[in-house]
């Protein structure tokens, strides 16, 4: 295959960025996107000019680190991570635009990677349970209904990449909140910090500068791991019952 | 020092390395093996919680057992300051792992316990690990199930409310408590969120997108690190009472892999060189069931977790001329199920290691299946078929849904209409940092925990061992032992003017600059392929004298290459990702020539650690416990230019087994 990818290409977050366009030959429909950027980026050293900087690390889909928009849809037309988006995905002779996430709470270092650690920094509000080293009681000390671990499990899933954010017309990060205040809250553990958690978190986010959730549901249509919308509901929920029981944050 | 009793390594003038004085002690007490752990934090001296305000604590790594180590710290008053490469302590490749963690909680009732838990992993890893860590790893696993519950852990759990188990390669019991597929995931969540909470309540600075360059040692202690912002190119100085390496394995010194892109040897190699003993290099785990390789641009492997092998059947076409046809159309009498075959009680849950060879050892005989790469196709049938009518679509689904999907986003295929095609990839390390009973290194204040030392594992590790050991590590065992040695602080307070750190930031900058200013041809990424080439096809699946001595040869010339002829384009004072690739790679082209080395000094087979020319009549690994039932322990012989290896320096500790009696393994 040939393709051609039109990229971002931003030396640092201060300087202003441009789309610069790339023939690529021999793409093999069996490579990943990312190995398809690596083969360019070879191509670029030969040639003296810097490579392309993205995001990646595990490249199985766990870790969450890689991440870009292609062709204007968050991780591109697979409902995947980016890294495991694969050049079957495209055709041969397709021009294929390459952006970074795109939102406030998510800026530019270079290229396509983006700083997003505001992530950490709404866990560090309340996205844990407090349970110091060597204070467990036994694990079969609470048993938990298997549909609450179920759904704890397939809220805990979500790996952080952003995807949600970058999709959401209003750049809110209301579905990795609410992924984390879902998983939480399921389980007996998470009881004691629920209200404090959600009104921390949900703080922290708004601080952060994303926008707020208005339901749109882009978010869910492109998150790799199919958190689903309905965590929102329950984080809203939740959400109000704190509120309502007034001051315990 | 004398010259190594090794006349068939040639040795005289031209001799690998030379052999230094055994390793007395491991500081692990005497006495029953069940209270040693007991007696150890009982003896190891405390700090009071005031005092514990004033002392201070390096991590590098922020996986299973950095981030848990980190955060129990924090909690205990201590400062701490945390340190990764990546933009997040969650994105660490403990992430990764898939199939879950050992317990010895028998909550089967099906005799297992701390002994026999203590048992498997010593016999899982060839009689090649140190009884006292083991048992005491044993003993710390039930702990650690518990703590992870209380945090939220969500492991699967069954119609009762009660957590569920799975059953693993190399053992007879269901110990593995897992989630989903992803247990490392939740797990490592687990010690991040721990972390966080840490962070926010101030007893932990966490530094992200920082690489630690180089170790601090002051008057023979370490006290601190250079690392080096990725996002500024700035190098900065941090100092502490004492540093703890949780770094990861060097899996990557393969290219082809199934770690991380960016893991790598670079902080542990530093210390190696700063003094730390570097113990059994060339364990390395090659596990069986990966993605196989499809093409040249292949970045990295991707692991299907070994829990499929507690229902899939891996075969082979009894006849080479069957491989090309359509599996499903290959009747049952034309199949070979080798595992089955070979080994009846254990079947398709052999240990790794045995796994692993005997898929080469099929395709060898030409009847591999899936594309040829090179003469050969490198796959084997990993089959699904008699499960699914056993048991419903939705049933293995909930099992290993999120693999099947996995395996059909990267090939195309769906498993649970086509058997998987699956082949052996690097995986894991065994071996790593050399540390005592309290993971203390050879250097005092160097802590060294999870995959980045050597302790437990031997010479294989069986599966959902690691994430027991870097928990252990990093919520038990580290917290107990590290206030022995902080019970002597707060050491002399210093900074970036003293002469260790001035000389370590410069040897730093000296190093960096080099490799911005050689401005050759070669990619770092093409140099760092062909390392990997040269180390699977002889320091691999199976190795043996001659071509481990040719890949010495090859590894010093692409050394040599690298130094002269790599092309790293921008400056250090920017976000340059292939100056961080340039950075690890340099320091892999050093650890490959000692992996080699141990290698071949080590002239007998023994768990991952395959010579060919000691096996036994029916090709399994053959042990030499007379002369080799020791942890092999290498000190740094070289200088400080970059890629002057010299000569490694042998320190022996005897492995002595007092509970456990050596027997040849068998699986059969």
């Amino acid at each position: 295959m040939k393709i051609t990818v039109r990229v971002w290409r931003q030396p640092n977050s201060q300087a202003e960025g441009r789309m610069v366009s790339y023939q690529v030959d021999d793409v093999s429909p069996d490579m990943s996107f990312l190995e398809m950027l690596d083969v360019l980026n070879e191509r670029l050293t030969h040639e003296g000019e810097d490579p392309i900087a993205f995001d990646s690390d595990c490249r199985e889909g766990i870790c969450g680190m890689c991440g870009v928009v292609i062709n204007g849809e968050a991780h591109g037309p697979v409902q995947t991570t980016t890294c495991q988006l694969h050049m079957r995905a495209f055709a041969d002779g397709d021009v294929i635009d390459v952006e970074p996430w795109r939102a406030e709470g998510f800026p530019i270092l270079k290229d396509l990677i983006v700083d997003r650690s505001a992530f950490d920094r709404i866990i560090q509000a309340g996205g844990y349970i407090t349970a110091p080293t060597g204070a467990a009681p036994d694990a079969h000390a609470t048993p938990v209904p298997k549909d609450d671990a179920d759904k704890a499990f397939d809220a805990a899933t979500c790996i952080a990449c952003g995807a949600c954010v970058a999709a959401c017309p209003n750049g809110s990060a209301m579905l990795f909140t609410a992924a984390k205040v879902t998983h939480l809250g399921l389980l007996p553990q998470g009881q004691p910090e629920r209200d404090s958690r959600v009104l921390g978190m949900v703080a922290q986010h708004d601080e952060e500068g994303f926008g707020g959730c208005t339901n749109i549901g882009e978010c869910v249509a492109v998150c790799p791991k199919g958190i689903p919308l309905e965590t929102i509901s329950r984080l809203n929920r939740d959400l109000l019952g704190a509120l309502a029981r007034g001051d315990r944050n | 020092m004398t010259d190594p009793q090794a006349p068939s390594l040639g040795v005289d003038a031209n001799a690998l390395y030379v052999e230094g004085d055994p390793i007395a002690d491991t500081k692990a007490p005497d006495g029953p093996i069940d209270d040693k752990w007991q007696r150890r934090i009982f003896s190891a001296r405390l700090v009071n919680p005031a005092n514990r305000r004033k002392l201070s604590v390096i991590v590098i790594g922020t996986g299973l057992a950095g981030a848990s180590a980190a955060a129990t710290l924090g909690e205990s008053g201590m400062h701490v300051k945390s340190f990764c490469y990546q933009d997040s302590p969650r994105r660490a490749h403990s992430i990764a792992a898939q199939g879950g963690i050992n317990a010895a909680k028998n909550y089967r009732n099906d005799g297992d316990s701390v002994y026999r838990l203590f048992y498997d992993t010593v016999k899982g890893g060839d009689y090649r690990s140190r009884e006292d860590n083991v048992y005491r790893l044993s003993q710390v696993s039930t702990q650690i199930i518990d703590q992870c519950v209380a945090q939220g852990v969500p492991f699967a759990r069954e119609y009762g409310g009660l957590l569920d188990n799975r059953s693993f390669g190399g053992v007879q019991v269901s110990r593995t408590f897992y989630a989903r597929g992803q247990t490392g995931q939740q797990l490592l969540l687990g010690a991040y969120q721990a972390l966080e909470r840490q962070i926010a309540a101030g007893t932990v600075t966490m530094y992200t997108r920082h690489e630690m360059q180089e170790l601090i040692v002051v008057d023979g202690r370490a006290r601190g690190v250079i690392v080096r912002n990725m996002v500024t190119g700035e190098l900065e100085t941090h100092f502490a009472d004492a540093v703890v390496l949780a770094s990861g394995g060097y899996g990557n010194v393969f290219y082809l892999s199934t770690n991380a892109m960016g893991s790598n040897v670079t902080a542990a190699w530093r210390a190696h060189r700063k003094g730390a003993l570097m113990a059994n290099p060339c364990y390395t785990q090659i596990h069986p069931t990966c993605i196989p390789v499809s093409g040249d641009y292949q970045s990295k492997l991707t692991l299907m977790s070994e829990s499929l092998r507690n229902d899939g059947r891996i075969w082979v076409p009894k006849r080479a001329e069957d491989a090309e046809l359509d599996p499903r159309d290959i009747p049952e009498e034309d199949r070979d199920y080798y595992l089955e075959r070979i080994y009846p009680s254990f079947g398709n849950l052999v240990p790794r290691d045995i796994a692993s060879r005997a898929a080469k050892y099929v395709c060898d005989e030409g009847r591999g299946v899936g594309p040829k790469v090179g003469d050969f196709r490198r796959g084997v049938y990993l089959d699904f078929s008699d499960a699914l009518s056993r048991m419903t679509q939705a049933q293995i689904a909930a099992k290993y849904g999120n693999l099947f999907d996995m395996y059909e986003r990267i090939t195309g295929e769906s498993p649970y209409e086509v058997p998987m095609r699956i082949y052996p990839a690097v995986h894991y390390v065994m071996g790593g940092l050399w540390v005592d009973y309290d993971l203390q290194s050879t250097i005092p204040g160097l802590y060294v925990a999870g995959e980045a030392n050597f302790s437990d594992h031997g010479a294989n590790r069986l599966g959902a061992s690691a994430l027991m050991q870097g928990l252990a590590d990093g919520y038990f065992v580290l917290p107990n032992t590290i206030g022995d040695y902080l019970a002597d602080g707060p050491f002399e307070s210093i900074d970036e003017s003293h002469p260790a750190a001035v000389e370590a930031r410069q040897s730093v900058q000296a190093r960096i600059d080099r490799l911005l200013s050689i401005n050759g041809e070669r990619t770092v990424d093409s140099i760092h392929r062909e390392l990997g080439l040269i180390m699977w096809e002889y320091c691999g699946m199976e190795r043996n004298e001659e071509g481990l001595r040719k890949a010495i040869g090859l590894i010093r010339e692409l050394r040599t290459e690298f130094w002269t002829n790599v092309k790293v384009l921008g400056s250090n004072e920017e976000l340059n990702q292939a100056l961080e690739r340039a950075g690890r790679v340099a320091d892999f082209l050093e650890l490959g020539e000692l992996m080699c080395i141990d290698a071949l000094h080590r002239r007998e087979s023994c768990g991952g650690h395959f010579r060919s020319e000691s096996q036994t009549e029916d090709g399994e690994a053959l042990r030499n416990d007379d002369e080799f039932a020791y942890v092999a322990a290498w000190e740094f012989g070289g200088g400080d230019q970059p890629g002057d290896v010299g000569k490694p320096v042998l320190h022996k500790e005897d492995l002595v087994y007092k509970f456990i009696e050596l027997k040849q393994r068998s699986y059969k």
